[in-house]
């Protein structure tokens, strides 16, 4: 983190909006993150209004089933005729929403015990930081495959496996921004004037943890809807008819010998997404964080 | 150093009971009663009875735990629900397949994200540094289940030049799981089944690699960028050195450090994560193993292969952790 980022958002409100044009000056001159922006625009649109033009995501009709893409069904038709754009586009509201909730999860719980372990140092902030590393002890796709089966397969399972797996990140970076924060003269300033701990961590600490915060859960919304849409592919995630780009993938692999096409475009729109918060999330860092980008 | 190793060793049994404590009390009655699992629906209320008191299953939850440790401690992880072998023996004999694919992976992935990062590094914002940034962003942007899809697609359906299953032809009739296939038939002399058997292994290899190489190359860049600026490289120059020897003689090997801990993290990663590749290709490693456990709802052999997996993760760390420190006195003394 370094100081230019942080001084944006340690000062007041008033600057902090006359600081907003030039934040988004900077992140718009970045050609990469504009990519970013029309990518998730786009998605956005086709997660929000997409459903309600295209056909129906789970209407079966044998008499056209596995056809290529035509003029009628554009990316064809899947094992049991659905159409399969329709299925893609509906599903963009699925992963989109379920990679949103995942970071949500981990994001919340990360920051308050990360707060917590920052604040309290000592045996509190110790045994805090413990817990959220065992997270980190296994694997991330072993942590997610135990949770999801504890849960039972299904996508509200899947969205929480996600967000256990990225906790123990956002709680890290909020201790390690704590740390520095609750060093500096303002909060010592506030403690000066009484305020009980609670609220010093609430209106001083806070705000000022949240930028690096907010970089690390655009890339997770990425990360999130990589590891939803395995745990769809290997059966614990959404289930059939549930249009989820994963659990789609998953069903294609037994037909791809004869019918190559029902395998690309669910994966082409998973990696589509994912670059688009992959992309959103490095150029708001350059934006919030200019030294670092060069 | 040997502070060092002593404290980081202290905290491996924590870390172990911890890993263990969390994936039992998860997994051991995860999809349902154990005992009903394995009679079926019909069975009637006394025989049940019988059988859970028979497994154990009635004592308290403390004692179950405590029990299943002390056998675990002695490499007893409990049968399969399914084929009645014990876990410890399905997950040792599906071990070597996995090993051979993540060295593999992570020969490939490193050698590419070197490469990359090197190359990226050392010409900052040049067609090469665009290039292996956005070869590094595909990396970790495309599922890796798609990328095996797209493998299987592209080398194995339309170009036929690939295999997309298993690990070897069966019909050269080489045990598919007990061994290390491509060593053994190497120190055999045995060239059918070695030529089959690589010829196997490039794509799951290639699909497992893709993250590996995206996570190296930008680490590379990032720190032999960082290396690049520092006075003693202006030094270096200073002195008449020619460019390529200031990098590989100066930069690199201090930018190389942290890039040694994300070898040892990814490795780690792919012999515990590669769940979803050797499903893609039915490849009978212990991912597949454990995709083949739950779907079949066989939680003990789920448990038992998390929990052994779980522990190599953590040995590889600690393994990555010290040779590190052993390499950058800086680290152990900043403890």
């Amino acid at each position: 983190m370094s100081a230019t980022g942080t001084l944006v958002l340690s000062r007041p409100d008033e600057t902090r909006i006359r600081e907003a044009p030039r934040l988004w000056q900077r992140f718009t001159r970045n050609r990469l993150a504009v990519v970013a922006l029309i990518i998730l625009g786009g998605l956005g649109l086709l997660a929000a209004a997409g459903p309600l033009v295209v056909a129906s995501p789970t209407e079966q009709n044998v008499r056209v089933r596995l056809q290529g893409p035509s003029r009628d069904h554009w990316f064809g038709t899947d094992e049991v005729g659905r159409d399969i754009f329709a299925r893609v586009v509906n599903g963009a509201r699925i992963s989109i929403a379920s990679g949103l909730a995942s970071v949500l999860i981990g994001l919340s719980g990360g920051t308050i015990l990360g707060l917590i372990a920052g604040y309290r140092e000592g045996r509190i902030g110790l045994g805090v930081m413990a817990l959220v590393d065992l997270l980190l002890a296994l694997p991330a796709i072993l942590l997610a495959i135990t949770i999801a089966a504890r849960l039972g397969p299904g996508l509200i399972s899947a969205m929480l496996a996600a967000g256990f797996v990225g906790l123990p990140g956002y709680a890290r970076l909020a201790r390690a921004s704590t740390l520095t924060i609750k060093r500096r003269e303002f909060v010592e300033a506030a403690r000066a004037t009484g305020l009980s701990g609670a609220a010093i961590v609430r209106r001083h600490v806070f705000p000022n943890i949240l930028t690096p915060l907010i970089v690390q859960s655009t890339i997770g919304v990425g990360n999130a809807i990589l590891l939803v849409s395995a745990l769809g592919y290997l059966g614990l995630g959404a289930q059939p008819p549930t249009p989820e780009w994963g659990q789609m993938l998953s069903d294609a692999q037994r037909y791809m010998l004869n019918a190559t096409y029902i395998g690309i475009f669910p994966g082409l729109a998973i990696a589509i997404t994912v670059i688009g918060f992959n992309l959103a999330g490095d150029g708001l860092r350059d934006a919030l964080d200019p030294v670092a980008s060069r | 150093m040997t502070v060092y190793l002593l404290r980081r060793l202290a905290l491996v049994v924590p870390t172990l009971l911890g890993i263990s404590l969390v994936v039992v009390l998860m997994l051991h009655t995860a999809g349902g009663d154990p005992a009903e699992l394995k009679l079926g629906l019909r069975a009637d209320e006394a025989s049940l009875r019988r059988l859970r008191h028979e497994m154990g299953l009635d004592r308290p939850l403390a004692v179950q735990y405590l029990d299943f440790l002390s056998h675990a401690l002695v490499g007893d992880f409990g049968r399969s629900y399914r084929s009645n072998a014990p876990v410890a023996d399905e997950v040792v004999s599906r071990f070597p397949a996995t090993i051979e694919l993540a060295i593999v992976s992570i020969v490939i992935g490193a050698a590419v994200g070197l490469a990359a990062g090197i190359a990226a590094g050392t010409r900052r914002h040049t067609l090469f540094d665009y290039t292996s940034t956005f070869g590094a962003l595909l990396g970790v942007s495309i599922p890796t289940f798609w990328l095996g899809l797209a493998l299987i697609i592209v080398f194995g359906i339309w170009l036929r030049w690939l295999p997309i299953s298993g690990r070897v032809d069966p019909r050269l009739g080489a045990d598919p799981s007990a061994h290390f296939l491509i060593l053994s038939s190497l120190v055999h002399g045995d060239w059918v089944i070695f030529k089959d058997a690589a010829k196997h292994i490039i794509l799951p290899a290639l699909t497992l690699a893709g993250w590996p190489a995206a996570i190296i190359a930008r680490m590379t860049r990032a720190s032999l960028g960082e290396a690049l600026d520092q006075d003693y490289i202006r030094t270096a120059r200073a002195k008449g050195l020619g460019e390529g020897l200031v990098v590989r003689r100066h930069a690199l090997r201090n930018a190389l450090i942290p890039v040694l801990t994300v070898v040892g993290l990814e490795l780690g990663g792919l012999l515990g994560g590669a769940v979803v590749t050797e499903t893609v290709f039915s490849w009978p490693g212990v991912g597949k193993l454990t995709a083949d456990a739950i779907a079949a709802r066989d939680y003990q052999v789920t448990q038992g292969v998390v929990l052994l997996l779980g522990a190599v993760f953590v040995g590889l760390n600690l393994l990555f952790d010290l040779v590190y420190a052993a390499v950058d006195p800086r680290i152990r003394y900043a403890q």
